[in-house]
């Protein structure tokens, strides 16, 4: 099974980079971009191939290591 | 007294700090690997500035998750003295013995450079040897070191006499433009609960010699010695 793990700032939270990105794009013509956030992608392979098991895995996975939640939100994606 | 400095694959401020407390301490520091989770009783465990496991992930993530920082946060649990510097202060939050996180810097550039810090109280372990107020210079080098709580977590911070120290002017007033990195509230470190850890951005142990050009930073180190004898 395949997991790929979306890891994002949450709401609130200041990203000085999206800012930065945002402020880029504008730069080289790309009016009306707002609200950039910039985030995280992890692409891994699991030997589970339970659903509901690997899902509880990740989500452990996210909240140990993959995210730091003070600051981060993260959201799962499992394919077969 | 007894310290040691835990020395990660990226550290760079360990020589430094063993340095300072040889200075303070009159004796040698115990460097520890991180590979070795076993080592000797001691009465303040430092972790020094760097770029721990290449800063993967995010800073001070995958310290803290190495084995050595479980035996730290289990004797921090028991009451030995924790001082973060800098990626140890990175470290520190990532295993939550400190509230809070440290961010990019909000300028997106990495700062070098000596900033002042006003000491917000002089009781406790690592402050005692300074003034309530005081206004002293210590550099920074760092790329994050924006620190980020919600604000409930700040007030209650303030609240409980939680904050070490924050970034002012040399008078010792607080402003934006004082603030090298964004950090809420000026924060340039903070304490757990217990005030027994302490976690902060700049560096005392690059300003603890007269040689260096300063030694606002050696009253810390005094201040732990004398406090831990």
């Amino acid at each position: 099974m395949k997991a790929r793990v979306h890891v994002t700032l949450k709401n609130g939270v200041l990203d000085p980079q999206g800012k930065a990105i945002e402020h880029a794009l504008s730069s080289l013509g790309f009016d009306g971009v707002n609200d950039v956030r910039q985030g995280k992608v992890i692409e891994f392979s699991l030997s589970e191939s339970d659903p509901a098991k690997a899902r509880a895995e990740v989500e452990a996975m996210c909240e140990k290591l993959l995210a730091n939640t003070v600051i981060e939100n993260y959201d799962i994606e499992l394919n077969a | 007294m007894k310290a040691a400095v835990i020395v990660f694959p990226g550290s760079n401020c360990d020589r430094d700090v063993q340095v300072a407390l040889r200075q303070s301490m009159g004796s040698e520091p115990l460097m520890v690997w991180h590979k070795d989770s076993d080592f000797d009783k001691v009465d303040l465990i430092v972790l020094p500035g760097g770029f721990s496991y290449g800063d993967y992930l995010r800073c001070g993530a995958m310290a803290a998750n190495s084995p050595v920082m479980k035996e730290v946060v289990a004797r921090a649990q028991k009451g030995v003295a924790v001082l973060g510097i800098c990626n140890g202060f990175q470290m520190l939050t990532e295993t939550g013995l400190v509230p809070g996180v440290l961010m990019r810097n909000a300028d997106l550039r990495f700062v070098c450079r000596d900033v002042t810090i006003k000491v917000e109280t002089s009781q406790s372990l690592f402050t005692a040897k300074y003034e309530q107020g005081e206004a002293i210079r210590i550099p920074v080098a760092h790329h994050d070191g924006n620190y980020y709580a919600d604000d409930d977590t700040l007030s209650a911070l303030e609240d409980r006499g939680q904050i070490a120290f924050r970034y002012c002017d040399q008078e010792g007033k607080l402003s934006e433009a004082a603030n090298p990195n964004g950090s809420q509230r000026n924060i340039a470190g903070v304490y757990n609960e217990t005030k027994t850890v302490l976690g902060l951005m700049p560096h005392p142990e690059r300003l603890a010699d007269p040689k260096l050009g300063g030694t606002d930073g050696r009253a810390l180190f005094d201040g732990l010695v004398e406090a831990l004898s």
